[in-house]
């Protein structure tokens, strides 16, 4: 019946139809499409836009005008020892951050997902708990952790040790080592979820053949588990990395504000105490460093981890 | 020889089952010490941070309510968050509908430019946009004498609603994509509007996807701290929960009011607990939906 009716209105008048229909639907696609490209321009490209045309100027806080300075806000930068210790401390916490969380989040992923463990269940939803915190929350767990006096790290360490001297877990020297560990315990478990879920996707009659061969469990971890998820682990490594140089900054600004005495400084920190200082040429500068490293690093990564992808 | 292989076996479980719960304690502990921590007396903090609260000093959380002023936060961080989502909504569904399921010109440069967007991280670009925000205020104070702008929680929300714009519409033109145009077809041969066919057909099946995107940009728009500290910058004016904390937690250090300090933490990590404990079964699998394709 309404197939009929549908035919009936093609056959009366084809063309006019067509026309008012079109018309139609471009007005619709146009009223879906454009509040969020206007949205995404005004919040997201002209601001990426801004950081690349404000690093080429000398912008103040309290004078409205800006001077071209050309790249005289860069050769600053090199100079500047503070930012070069901010840069060696991101990509230091990018790289061991990476390694560690990758690392743990592969092996026991590989043990949940092979093994029949009791409570599988619990220890998945326990492992994502660090995930949904605010990072503010994080810093606050960790500042009860690494207090000198009666924190809870000490007081631990105070059953095997003399504690009269405390260790100052946020003191200069081992203030990074800190960040990391926080950094780690928050990532962990979000990437061993994601793992458990590829990895329960290998199907069981490989690992069943090889198992007959006399293949040991760690051989099977890196001769079967690893090659077969490949793909996916490439994908997240690179987003992973991008996001460790946010979250790097994160940790930072509500762990330490950098300190002390800025030997927790990291990048993007730096970008963001400049423009506190009203430097905003300068800070853009650094955002521009960063913006650039995070690119070529992901494209290294991608570049370096590039195999042939295997199916099953 | 085979007894000998199971002994190994047994070893090799009680081991994983050891790491395993070595590291949910590690996670567990800290998070279960606040809740506890936050129910302590002052004086309760000088000595052994093992022993448990002599009472539940709920004076901490009533002082964190209001002196702190955390209750004003929460109340500014439920409007934000609720607004940012519900622009994000109305926004993100239509475009990625049209996005995944039309052919027109100028498509494929729209998708690249929100893929592009994925890999642009909001604290890059949070200097610039405050200081658009500035100029923009600077320019109202010279038409009409006031600024609105900066220290606005709409504004603020709309900043989440923008940047979190990519994912969002990546996740839900991946999914979109998959569905038959037979649904619609079916929709305009019975009359229905396009409008009509995209509200009433396709978003209802797109529900769990929808509710994957609002269970993350829930967490992260109640989470976040960077942009909101930097455009709601007033020492007088509004601020998000995650900023007040911050606050708090600086002013401690000086004032050595530990109570109230985690009284505040456990307030602003409550909600995402509950939720988390409602729906944690959606959030690692949707996670894995979104994250095994980016």
């Amino acid at each position: 019946m309404k197939l009929s009716a549908v035919l009936y209105e093609s056959c009366k008048g084809k063309e006019p139809v067509d026309m008012k229909e079109n018309k139609g639907l471009k007005c619709f696609r146009f009223l879906c499409i454009a509040p969020a490209t206007i949205l995404f321009f005004v919040f997201m490209i002209v601001p990426t836009f801004n950081v690349f045309r404000m690093s080429m100027y000398e912008k103040g806080a309290y004078s409205p005008n800006e001077t071209f300075v050309g790249f005289k806000n860069f050769q600053t930068l090199l100079q500047d020892a503070n930012f070069i210790r901010s840069m060696q401390n991101m990509i230091l916490l990018v790289v061991v951050v990476t390694v560690i969380t990758f690392a743990f989040a592969l092996v026991f992923a590989g043990i949940l997902s092979r093994e029949k463990i009791k409570g599988q269940n619990f220890f998945r939803i326990v492992f994502y708990i660090p995930n949904i915190l605010s990072v503010v929350v994080i810093s606050g767990i960790f500042s009860a952790i690494y207090k000198p006096e009666n924190g809870m790290l000490n007081s631990i360490i105070g059953l095997f040790r003399d504690m009269s001297d405390p260790i100052l877990w946020k003191g200069q020297s081992l203030v990074m080592v800190s960040i990391i560990i926080a950094m780690v315990w928050q990532a962990i478990g979000y990437y061993m979820v994601m793992y458990m879920a590829s990895m329960a996707s290998v199907p069981e009659s490989l690992y069943e053949s090889a198992g007959l061969d006399g293949a040991s469990r760690v051989t099977q971890f890196f001769q079967i588990t690893i090659p077969l998820i490949w793909t996916n682990i490439r994908t997240t490594l690179t987003f992973f990395i991008i996001s460790t140089i946010n979250m790097a900054f994160l940790f930072v600004k509500a762990m330490t504000s950098g300190g002390p005495n800025g030997a927790s400084d990291v990048a993007l920190n730096y970008m963001y105490s400049q423009k506190d200082a009203g430097l905003f040429g300068y800070s853009m500068a650094i955002g521009v460093v960063i913006f650039l490293f995070s690119f070529a690093l992901s494209a290294l990564v991608n570049k370096v981890t590039e195999r042939e992808p295997l199916e099953f | 020889m085979n007894s000998k292989k199971n002994t190994g076996e047994g070893l090799y479980k009680v081991f994983i089952y050891v790491v395993l719960s070595a590291l949910a304690i590690t996670i567990l502990v800290p998070v279960a010490w606040v809740f506890m921590a936050s129910f302590k007396q002052n004086s309760e903090f000088y000595g052994n941070p093992w022993t448990l609260p002599l009472g539940l000093y709920w004076k901490n959380f009533t002082d964190a309510w209001n002196t702190a002023k955390m209750g004003e936060y929460m109340l500014n961080s439920v409007i934000v968050t609720a607004l940012a989502l519900a622009l994000l909504l109305v926004i993100a569904l239509p475009a990625s509908y049209c996005l995944s399921r039309f052919k027109f010109k100028g498509r494929k440069f729209l998708n690249t430019a929100f893929m592009a967007g994925l890999f642009i991280n909001v604290n890059y670009i949070v200097v610039p946009i405050f200081l658009m925000l500035r100029d923009g205020d600077l320019w109202f104070k010279k038409l009409t004498g006031g600024t609105f702008l900066l220290n606005n929680l709409v504004v603020l929300a709309v900043v989440y609603a923008a940047t979190a714009l990519p994912f969002t519409i990546y996740l839900l033109s991946s999914y979109f994509s998959t569905l038959s145009h037979e649904y619609e077809e079916a929709a305009y041969i019975d009359g229905a509007s396009y409008n009509m066919a995209m509200w009433r057909i396709i978003f209802p099946m797109a529900k769990p996807s929808i509710i994957t995107v609002i269970l993350f940009n829930f967490l992260s728009f109640w989470n976040e701290y960077i942009i909101s500290m930097t455009l709601m910058s007033s020492a007088t004016g509004a601020k998000t929960l995650p900023v007040g904390l911050l606050t708090l937690m600086q002013a401690q250090q000086s004032a050595a009011q530990y109570g109230i300090m985690y009284a505040g933490l456990v307030l602003v990590m409550l909600p995402t607990l509950i939720l988390y404990m409602c729906v944690q079964k959606q959030l690692t699998e949707g996670m894995t939906a979104g994250g095994l394709k980016g």
